[in-house]
């Protein structure tokens, strides 16, 4: 009677352990439903913004198109040319509205530039200002852009980076742009996937960062052999060269990297640049394909060194697509968000939130991954992200694009891709081995993200409940203020897909404030300048960057929410060149225009 | 996969000692390298996890496997202890936690502690006449890649970008099957899976070197030479050890050609439970011929 009543009381805890997979995405599906509310005031009131796609609303009508690349690649040409959608903003004619610069990447398509013309609307001014005709067979094609003033003259310049010659242009005064690849001395050949402007020297001219991903001797449309995919799904190191290109002053740059201890050849997809130890000077984050992310810290602007497994970012090898800073807890420190895989019962890399551990600081730091714990982890395939105050709260949301190929909805290719995956060198770094994707879908048509900070260390997912219902191919995401309104909006760059322009109407009854930089000492794009703003017994952090996420850059302006509150206590303001300064009590609501004191 | 190697493993019917003595006469390297010795296996799939994860980051991380190996062996503890009234020996589970905890890949902790604790209850909940019909880590990998797809992948990375880890490991891993006479479920497995690979690819058109790939990474080296040679879960006799070493590779193409990803686990629970049962049906129906004949 007693084993019988044991044997029961057994089967009653394998049936509970087996339930339990069930009613945990019951509650979590609960917790979803309890909340249906639909895209509208409802949403505002409860998340406090909404966003509405409006791009042709707005003027933009822009569409990406991939390459064709050499036919030996035919049987996985999607999976392979699927990246080159790029946005980027920046004020380039200084009409103090934010503008976007596009990519695309089929041979013979075209870049865009789209003016904002301040009245909720775009205009395409790419052949007016001579950036026409960029993408061909012979030079190779886009894959992403960055804006900054390298030769401080006030208006930003554009770094154009390909499967192909890098091009560097001049912004003739808002109005034109010349070619300067030349006299500043790029290769001629990198198959970069990502670039930063930064001043890693703090000489007040911005140097250049190009990260490759397939390795420079590879011309992806003519093929000398089909062993140029990864040699490893996780550990591969036979990837693109890494460019540090230092700004020598006169329009000319000098390739630096592997003198200061830039030596990676993985497959770099994103990189940013931020000041993670209080050194004043920025480290460089680099977030790699088929591997480990790299952190390197910047020794004095001397020398750079390798430290992520020393600061635990390095130990697990996941596919590492963007990378963005953002001061997650509100308490004066970077945490980076690199996104990775998961596929449903296939691949489930999870995103990564490396937060600053407790009690450690400075050459010391070390980080932990708590996008599990803080809920940022399964976003899909993902690809670009970014970190921005979308409902003016006083924290950083996170906005994440995902999905990889989208063809055949019923057919999907990742048996078949897992099976390579998996396999030894010899196998998957060989094209010829790959089975045909064979209009077969891997990880398409995804619902994307975008979880709204609480503040309290976690995050909700509320994509589809404010507005966010588009299943594109996202691959580059950008926020900025295109109204000058105190609110960010959100473009996505999909590939083979339309740009979308998702317009942010925020409650108004929270407050934000701005800040529009201006270096003297420093560069004069002011990246890499700290603002820190301290209201309401707290503070956050945020800093110019010349580049972050996937293939994109946000504008440089500066843009904190506030909640509710009424009055900022100080903002303190620490230029590139160190020096620091203080702003009391700057009124909230309005755009601030800073300019470095000499 | 949990491969309970050695003669007296922790059934419940059958506990066993949990002490482990030197046979006399046998020492030093000759007793490592013996059938007694039940912890070589342990001993190796702990080696393998360390080298992989310090050379090459193959786990989650550190914390998620440690969880695997502590639930599985508190469930061990807590279950041999209530259901037979003995402490269990803690090798089967140790093997069993670890396992899992190389075996399954989640950002999340919950999925590593569920995997370990399905996988040791499901030994003392699905018998049949005494006997355990699934790999337990098999099942309990299963039923999570069934249950929560949404939070659980496997094992698929390789073994950095040299062939020397994988060598070594296939050469140490034969070299302990041979020793633990399990080596020709291993081997028979092998060859039917190249087979089946040719014949795979001469059907898809994909080529030979891609269905082989599977079979280089370390996954697929841990289900050789663990899963499919687990004593407690296989039949006796050495030729039918063969037998459903070719059908569950038989099965895998199948499921492969269905492409199903995790085609060699579900082979393995369908078809090692099936040639178990009929092993235990077969003997139980001669202990019932052959009593009245002895009576």
């Amino acid at each position: 009677m007693k084993n019988r009543i044991k044997q029961i009381a057994l089967i009653i805890f394998f049936i509970v352990l087996l339930a339990f997979p069930l009613v945990y995405k019951r509650y979590l599906a609960g917790n979803d439903v309890a909340n249906p509310v639909e895209a509208g005031s409802t949403a505002i009131e409860r998340y406090g913004f909404t966003l509405t796609e409006s791009a042709k609303a707005s003027g933009i009508d822009f569409r990406h198109s991939a390459p064709r690349l050499d036919s030996k690649l035919d049987h996985i040409m999607d999976q392979v040319a699927s990246m080159g959608a790029a946005v980027s903003v920046a004020d380039f004619d200084r009409d103090g509205w934010q503008d976007l610069y596009v990519t695309n990447s089929g041979e013979g398509s075209r870049n865009a530039l789209f003016k904002n013309l301040g009245d909720d609307t775009f205009r395409d001014v790419t052949s007016e200002v001579g950036l026409d005709g960029l993408n061909s067979r012979e030079n190779g094609v886009s894959m992403g852009a960055v804006w900054g003033d390298y030769d401080n003259d006030g208006f930003e310049d554009l770094f154009l980076y390909k499967w192909g010659k890098p091009e560097l242009f001049h912004n003739d005064g808002g109005k034109s742009f010349t070619r300067a690849s030349e006299q500043a001395g790029l290769p001629k050949w990198v198959n970069a996937n990502t670039a930063i402007w930064f001043d890693y020297d703090r000489d007040g001219k911005l140097d250049l960062f190009v990260g490759g991903y397939y390795a420079d001797d590879v011309d992806l449309w003519n093929l000398k052999t089909t062993r140029m995919m990864p040699e490893s799904f996780e550990y591969a190191s036979n990837g693109g060269r890494k460019y540090l290109f230092r700004n020598l002053g006169d329009g000319k740059f000098e390739e630096a990297g592997e003198r200061l201890g830039i030596k990676s050849t993985r497959w770099a997809l994103a990189a940013v640049a931020a000041d993670l130890r209080g050194t004043g000077f920025p480290d460089l984050f680099i977030a790699n394909d088929y591997g480990v992310s790299e952190l390197f810290f910047n020794d004095g602007g001397k020398k750079f060194r390798e430290v992520g497994r020393q600061t635990g970012v390095g130990y697990a090898p996941k596919s590492g697509m963007t990378a963005a800073v953002g001061d997650v807890l509100n308490q004066g420190r970077f945490g980076i968000y690199v996104t990775n895989i998961s596929e449903e019962g296939v691949l489930v890399q999870g995103n990564n939130l490396w937060m600053p551990k407790e009690g450690t600081a400075g050459d010391d730091i070390k980080y932990e991954n708590l996008a599990s714990a803080m809920g940022v982890e399964l976003g899909g395939w993902s690809f670009g992200a970014q970190f921005g105050d979308l409902n003016n709260d006083g924290f950083q949301d996170i906005y994440v694009t995902n999905g990889n190929v989208s063809l055949d909805k019923e057919k999907s290719y990742w048996y078949d891709y897992s099976k390579v995956a998996g396999g030894n060198r010899a196998i998957i770094s060989d094209a010829a081995n790959w089975p045909p994707l064979d209009g077969r879908s891997l990880s398409g048509y995804q619902k994307k993200r975008l979880w709204i900070n609480d503040g309290a260390g976690s995050f909700k997912e509320v994509a589809q409940l404010v507005g966010v219902n588009d299943v594109f191919d996202g691959r580059s995401v950008a926020m900025a203020d295109f109204s000058n309104s105190g609110k960010l909006d959100v473009v996505v760059a999909n590939q083979k897909g339309p740009l979308l322009f998702y317009k942010n109407t925020v409650a108004p009854e929270n407050r934000w404030i701005a800040f529009d930089l201006e270096g003297s000492m420093s560069n004069r794009s002011a990246i890499g300048a700290q603002v820190r703003v301290f209201w309401n017994g707290r503070q956050q952090v945020q800093e110019v960057s010349g580049g972050s996420g996937f293939c994109a850059q946000n504008q440089r302006r500066i843009h904190f929410g506030l909640g509710k509150a009424t009055a900022i206590d100080r903002v303190e303001i620490r230029w590139p060149s160190g020096k620091i300064e203080t702003v009391r009590t700057p009124e909230p609501n309005k755009i601030h225009k800073i300019k470095e004191t000499a | 996969m949990t491969p309970e190697v050695t003669a007296s493993g922790s059934s419940p019917s059958a506990p066993a000692p949990s002490t482990i003595a030197s046979p006399s006469g046998a020492s030093g390297l000759g007793w490592f390298f013996s059938l007694e010795n039940r912890y070589l296996v342990p001993m190796f799939i702990t080696t393998i996890l360390i080298i992989g994860q310090i050379s090459f980051g193959l786990l989650e991380s550190w914390w998620q496997t440690f969880l695997a190996i502590a639930i599985s062996i508190l469930t061990e503890l807590a279950l041999g202890r209530i259901m037979t009234g003995q402490w269990p020996n803690m090798a089967s589970a140790y093997i069993s936690g670890i396992s899992v905890g190389i075996l399954i890949r989640s950002p999340l902790f919950w999925p590593y502690a569920l995997c370990s604790a399905i996988s040791i209850t499901s030994k003392y909940v699905i018998r049949w006449r005494g006997r355990h019909l699934w790999n337990p880590s098999n099942f309990a990998i299963c039923m999570m890649l069934l249950l929560a797809p949404e939070y659980v992948a496997t094992l698929s990375v390789q073994w950095g970008n040299t062939i020397w880890p994988m060598l070594i490991v296939w050469t140490l891993g034969a070299l302990i099957t041979w020793r633990v006479k399990r080596f020709h479920i291993t081997a028979t497995y092998v060859v039917s899976f190249l087979f089946f690979a040719f014949i795979r690819g001469a059907m898809t058109g994909h080529g030979f070197l891609a269905e082989v790939a599977p079979i280089t990474g370390p996954m697929y080296q841990l289900f050789i030479f663990f899963m499919i040679t687990d004593p407690k879960t296989t039949v006796s006799s050495k030729r039918m050890q063969c037998l459903v070493a070719f059908l569950v590779a038989a099965m895998e193409m199948v499921l492969r050609l269905s492409e199903n990803i995790h085609a060699p686990y579900y082979a393995l629970t369908i078809v090692g439970p099936i040639a178990m049962a009929i092993e235990i049906w077969r003997t139980s129906r001669k202990q019932v011929e052959s009593g009245p004949a002895t009576a």
